[in-house]
């Protein structure tokens, strides 16, 4: 099911006298495809769950449509868009057995819709499978870890084949390992069933690793859509380059001139068609460091940590907007830590500029 | 080891003399009076011992109308009262505008002191010569024939008694089951909400389990408080309650020491008695219910 958010807006009265109204999402535009993993990523506060909820029908929006496939549904009810929600604390009901949660949205069907007993029950273990906890169909959710309790709601969300699969901060209340495991099954699953879902997240890991899109929001506006790899390597702000990628994006205060581009008087970038010149942001992604006996680009070195499959140098420079940033270097890259500072050039595809004012990205 | 053995029962000693002097040791005589047979008090001396006392009790046409009173109480304001303050609570729950107003409206009945009460309902109830109260004077108005709660058939005094009871108990089951719900995660909701459950469903298969422990609760304290009921009735119909065929079994076993026919401690006992067995095999059977349908 292709979902369409066209112009939708949902805002909240300020607090206090005169307060301006407060836009948790802002004019949202886009269109989520068919059969798509797509994952909301911005840090907190930025209206993603509030994006959720529109979708859902929990929350109505102030302006705005949202169409599933051809149907306006902007209009209606939760109860009525057929859509399966996850929620962070997952919301099982505690008093019911994982069989009895997975089947209560089943026994909700009316009508011509109404299942027999065994045909509930055939969803209810199919759905179980899907999520392999078909063996813990008897316990009760308190009997359950994390990461089962995790199942039993996305089985509870799926067995009603929902047209749209909506997942809040699913991951956030499991371990580090957990995590791992669970997002590769979300991924699994979604792949195996080809519900349209969408999934809120703050940890940009957890995003770029299964998504097949990610939108990147802040203060409830869309900064960037796209496939992850792109947006990585191309982000269309300063924002979004600084929100995405772990260790953090370094940047410094710099120039361009004449299509090159300087950190004071360091030249780390040449042959551009950009012919503007002006102070602004240069921005480099911690693999773009290379140690290099010639690189123009020197900073001061306070040390190296091995990580195994690589090294960080934990580095500092003046131009630097925050210090000390983090190189990551290949193994085979040896640094003379006694030095006390370090050459690096630059790979090219690895700079980025921003304006200094609107922060948006100025094309080399 | 041993020395801390010995300072917990030091520790432990006030509590103990405390409950010891004025429970167990009462609790203790009054098994042993109901057992003793022409018991006088100023004496201290008995005729015998056996099961004399209870015979006397349970053939006694006053115990035997106040045991019908107080069965008759406890069936009629438990449920109801329960129910009702369930219905207010939800009620509560689902408005915003006016909420504190009126849950302070309907804690009020628990800060008022129970005679005045009494007496407010009896001004607004009774019948007689003397002046008309406004329940009558409403019921006249549209051609029903007056009746006199207060001092009138048995069946009318009956029905001022129960709802005197449960106008008295509402304010602290909704208090409690107003904080229940409220402590009903919105996540359970919203889930509901999402799988398209009906308002009905949603109240049967989820609401009600979560507040499942507190209802028990207050079903079995509303138990324990009806089969104890006496003051209500002094408030509503004076200590006259044989003559007024209103009598409770707290009633009949303060009238047996203290009361106009009093002086019979063995009587008061055995009747005690009774009424704790009554009470205790009640809350069993509560407990028993409760292992299906309570959800902790």
């Amino acid at each position: 099911m292709q979902v369409t958010l066209s112009h939708l807006t949902k805002k909240y009265p300020g607090r206090g006298k005169n307060a301006p109204d407060v836009y948790a999402v802002n004019n949202f535009d886009f269109v989520i495809p068919d059969g798509k993993l797509i994952g909301l990523l911005g840090p907190s506060g930025c209206g993603k769950s509030t994006t959720l909820n529109l979708i859902s029908g929990l929350v109505k929006p102030t302006e705005g449509k949202i169409f599933f496939g051809d149907d306006d549904v902007t209009e209606l009810p939760a109860e009525n868009r057929g859509v399966g929600l996850v929620f962070q604390n997952y919301a099982l009901y505690p008093h019911l057995t994982v069989l009895q949660n997975i089947l209560f949205p089943l026994e909700n069907l009316k009508g011509k819709n109404k299942l027999s007993k065994e045909a509930m029950l055939e969803k209810a273990h199919a759905a179980a499978k899907l999520v392999q906890i078909d063996e813990l169909m008897e316990r009760k959710p308190s009997e359950l870890s994390g990461g089962q309790q995790q199942r039993v709601a996305i089985a509870r969300a799926l067995v009603k084949t929902p047209r749209v699969l909506l997942l809040d901060e699913p991951l956030s209340n499991l371990d580090a390992r957990l995590r791992l495991q669970t997002r590769e099954e979300i991924r699994r699953i979604q792949n195996e069933t080809g519900i349209t879902t969408v999934f809120v997240t703050h940890d940009q890991d957890e995003a770029m690793s299964i998504s097949d899109l990610i939108v990147v929001m802040k203060d409830g506006v869309v900064h960037q859509i796209g496939e992850p790899q792109r947006v990585y390597d191309d982000p269309t702000n300063l924002f979004v380059a600084k929100f995405l990628g772990t260790p953090p994006i370094c940047v410094f205060d710099g120039r361009i001139s004449g299509g090159k581009v300087y950190i004071g008087e360091s030249c780390v970038y040449e042959g551009g068609k950009n012919t503007e010149e002006k102070d602004v942001f240069v921005a480099i992604r911690p693999e773009g460091f290379v140690p290099c006996d010639d690189g123009e680009f020197v900073c001061n070195l306070s040390r190296v940590e091995v990580m195994g499959r690589d090294s960080s140098a934990i580095c500092s420079h003046e131009k630097a907007i925050s210090n000390p940033f983090r190189a990551i270097i290949s193994t085979e890259d040896v640094i003379n830590k006694a030095k006390g500072d370090v050459n690096f050039r630059i790979k090219p595809s690895k700079i980025l500029v921003f304006d200094k004012k609107t922060e948006e990205r100025i094309r080399l | 080891m041993e020395n801390n053995n010995r300072k917990a029962w030091l520790y432990l000693l006030p509590a103990i003399l405390f409950i010891g002097a004025f429970l167990v040791y009462p609790l203790i005589d009054v098994f042993i009076y109901s057992f003793e047979e022409n018991f006088n008090f100023a004496s201290g001396t008995s005729t015998g011992v056996g099961v004399g006392n209870y015979l006397h009790v349970l053939r006694d046409p006053y115990f035997l109308q106040a045991l019908k009173n107080t069965f008759i109480l406890v069936v009629i304001t438990v449920p109801l009262s329960t129910v009702i303050a369930l219905a207010i609570s939800m009620g509560l729950n689902s408005i915003k505008a006016l909420r504190n107003m009126f849950q302070t409206l309907y804690f009020l009945p628990y800060v008022t002191n129970t005679l005045a009460v009494g007496l407010v309902f009896m001004i607004l109830f009774d019948c007689s010569e003397q002046s008309v109260g406004l329940v009558n004077s409403f019921l006249s108005l549209f051609g029903v024939q007056m009746v006199d709660f207060i001092d009138g058939p048995y069946a009318a005094k009956m029905f001022t008694l129960c709802l005197y009871t449960i106008w008295v108990v509402l304010p602290f089951k909704v208090l409690i089951l107003t904080s229940a719900l409220a402590s009903v995660k919105k996540d359970y909701y919203n889930a509901a909400k999402v799988d398209g459950t009906s308002k009905w469903r949603t109240f049967r298969k989820i609401t009600l389990p979560m507040i499942s422990p507190m209802i028990f609760y207050l079903v079995v304290t509303g138990f324990i408080g009806a089969f104890k009921a006496y003051s209500d009735a002094v408030a509503l119909f004076g200590t006259e309650l044989n003559a007024a065929e209103m009598n409770t079994l707290v009633g009949y076993i303060y009238d047996k020491l203290y009361g106009a026919g009093g002086g019979f401690p063995s009587y008061a006992s055995a009747a005690a008695i009774i009424l704790f067995v009554i009470i205790l095999t009640i809350t069993c059977i509560n407990l028993l219910v409760s292992k299906k349908h309570v959800h902790y």
